[in-house]
């Protein structure tokens, strides 16, 4: 679950790295009252996603009328796929030296990963391809926590401020991320002010969701995923479905089967209008995840594609023919089922549909993609 | 991470639905299941099976080569750092959406005891006509028949197919090692491909990966050491790509995780990459056949 930038920032005055004086906004009346009431002010759009600055939706204010003046303009803009809608108006700080902070599950070494560089702002992807030694990488263990002095050891000779300042708010930094199950506490720009304080201009979070039960309270403040009304309604009954362009319907069990569904359909020639999966504990669901297939007025062809391991085929199998007799729809439906339970399930689907399902998954989605265009000529 | 038949294992959450259904399955196919956990019934028995409080309690009392865990998410972390603390050098984690702070912890208290983890999400280890931990349809001979194809997956789903398509393609399985589906697992598709590599049984390898991460990328430098054949299916060509991880991703990830880098390291190693599933059998036929 991402985090938008007013969102995050509470995480780290939490555990005492400082944050630019700010509140939020949702008017331009709002905009310049807070405005006025902190001087002169940056205005930051609000969307989960990266490039606000570049996209227009970051802009300094120097009195609450031009505040004013930015959020018009700002409010409602489209940035990545978001609509702006919220803006943070925060102080301007004054900037000595940009640097860059990351904490962040690493598949590679299997642990939390620090990042830091005292190079930072926008190009810190650039930076950290040209010159690789400025940007430090340390592998924590996340039983012990940050090793102070081996980090300390890491870190460039030369540093912008106080050795100790930044030791202190990197191992900040990283309880903020441990306490909060991210994925990612991104620190970008991580400031050091000309008086010497340091101060993070920018945060982003990632909460891992499947810790989200642990954080419920902390989770309400998170951005929900952009859905579709099927979407949500597929998210409440606890599918994972994504609407697509395409006009074959897929219905299949666990994430690696419906991927390769889709890019079956694609490979012979087709396109998927959905991804649908029910694997798991949901794998009793066959119904409803049916009635969201068939709500799409674009699908033409229907392909079931089930292969049980853990989820039994016939409990699958028989939550889509009892819903295929009741909901009688209009297109065809092509089947093919493999593994537990498979002789009940094809039995099934033989007898009470009068449907023979396939026994090459190639075959079965060759046929879908044929009737999908069959039907649309 | 190939289970043998004369291993012992001990089954987490035994008690349970899913850990009773499957505890009968596997023992019914000759997996050597010695007991079971549940710190509520200690000293009970169950499917007449012997219930211990803990994976220590249980090791103290027998030896224990494999423990498999039929745990809700929040319990993981607990159950498996039990299992480690018991000594057991084998542990499959079954169950999905452990939080994953929780398997980083366990891992690394694996790697200290030298205890190799499966998982989490994973469905599952097979050893055709011997063994088998998880949730496999191990005993379904349309799937899985004895041979000499090792089968690599991150997802059960899709590995069962592919066994299905190798033994329908008429050839067998000698081997199955289910990865697990999470970003961050005990054992990666280039740690399993290195033990079948090793494994005197398999003479052909089935690698099915997914987009994302970088563990087929990593598993591409080792398959350039291999003279086995391997052939791989990549999951998520048509797939819209996984959600952005700040600029830290990007760092970390550098052009890994596309199904096109995929593709690429692999060929460059020498791996078969095929379009759909159904192409992994037909690819190792042509490669097994006798010069």
């Amino acid at each position: 679950m991402n985090f938008e930038e007013h969102a995050a920032k509470p995480l780290l005055r939490a555990v005492g790295i400082a944050t630019p004086k700010g509140a939020l906004a949702t008017t331009p009346d709002e905009a310049e009252r807070i405005a006025s009431e902190i001087g002169p002010c940056v205005v930051k759009a609000q969307v989960p996603t990266g490039k606000r600055g570049k996209a227009g939706g970051i802009k300094l204010a120097a009195t609450p009328a031009e505040a004013r003046a930015h959020a018009e303009r700002i409010l409602g803009m489209t940035i990545g796929e978001h609509r702006v809608e919220r803006l943070l108006i925060e102080e301007q700080v004054p900037i000595a030296k940009e640097m860059y902070a990351a904490v962040l599950n690493d598949p590679d070494s299997k642990g939390p990963l620090l990042l830091f560089s005292a190079e930072g702002g926008m190009d810190i992807e650039e930076i950290a391809e040209r010159h690789p030694k400025a940007l430090v990488r340390f592998s924590i263990d996340i039983r012990k926590g940050l090793d102070r002095d081996a980090f300390a050891a890491a870190l460039p000779s030369e540093l912008p401020v106080d050795r100790a300042a930044i030791l202190d708010a990197l191992s900040k930094l990283y309880s903020a991320y441990a306490a909060n199950d991210a994925e990612l506490m991104e620190i970008n720009p991580l400031v050091v002010t000309r008086d010497g304080r340091i101060i993070a201009l920018d945060c982003k979070f990632v909460m891992d969701d499947s810790a989200i039960p642990r954080h419920e309270e902390l989770a309400k403040s998170g951005t929900p995923d952009k859905l579709t009304e099927l979407e949500a309604r597929a998210k409440a009954l606890g599918l994972k479905f994504i609407e697509l362009d395409g006009d074959v319907g897929v219905l299949a069990n666990g994430a690696g089967l419906t991927m390769t569904s889709m890019d079956a359909v694609r490979h012979y020639g087709g396109q998927p209008a959905n991804f649908l999966e029910i694997g798991g504990e949901s794998y009793t669901k066959a119904k409803p995840a049916l009635e969201l297939v068939l709500a799409n007025p674009r699908v033409k062809a229907l392909l079931v594609n089930f292969c049980g391991a853990f989820a039994r085929t016939d409990v699958m199998a028989e939550g889509v023919v009892t819903a295929w007799q009741q909901l009688k729809p209009d297109i065809p439906i092509i089947f093919t089922i493999h593994g537990t339970g498979e002789d009940e399930a094809i039995a099934m689907v033989k007898e009470r549909l009068g449907i023979e399902p396939y026994d090459l998954m190639d075959d079965a989605v060759r046929a879908a993609v044929a009737a999908a265009r069959g039907a649309a000529q | 991470m190939i289970v043998r038949g004369n291993e012992s294992v001990l089954v987490m959450g035994i008690t349970g639905k899913q850990g009773t259904f499957w505890a009968e399955k596997m023992r019914g196919y000759g997996t050597r299941i010695i007991g079971g956990t549940n710190p509520k019934r200690a000293g009970e028995k169950h499917l007449d099976l012997p219930v211990w409080a803990s994976a220590r309690d249980a090791a103290k009392e027998t030896q224990v080569d494999c423990a498999v865990m039929f745990i809700p998410p929040f319990g993981v972390k607990a159950a498996a750092l039990d299992a480690i603390e018991a000594g057991i050098r084998k542990i499959v984690c079954l169950t999905e959406h452990v939080p994953v702070h929780d398997t980083m912890y366990f891992l690394a208290a694996a790697r200290e005891r030298g205890a190799q983890v499966i998982g989490p999400n994973t469905a599952g280890l097979v050893t055709t006509g011997e063994s088998f931990v998880g949730f496999m349809p191990a005993f379904n001979e349309r799937v899985f028949k004895p041979g000499e194809v090792g089968v690599i997956s991150r997802s059960g789903s899709l590995g069962t197919l592919l066994c299905l398509n190798l033994v329908q393609a008429g050839l067998g399985i000698s081997s199955f090692v289910g990865i697990g589906g999470d970003p961050i697992i005990g054992t990666t598709t280039r740690d399993a491909l290195e033990c079948l590599d090793r494994d005197p049984h398999t003479k052909a390898i089935a690698l099915v990966g997914e987009i994302g991460g970088a563990m087929e990328e990593q598993a591409a430098e080792y398959a350039r050491t291999m003279s086995k054949p391997v052939a791989a299916f990549i999951a998520g060509a048509a797939s819209p790509p996984g959600k952005k991880m700040g600029h830290a991703g990007a760092i970390v990830m550098g052009n890994r995780g596309s199904y096109a880098a995929k593709k690429a390291a692999l060929e460059a190693a020498g791996v078969i990459v095929c379009a759909t599933p159904n192409g992994v059998p037909e690819a190792l036929k042509a490669r097994l056949a006798p010069a």
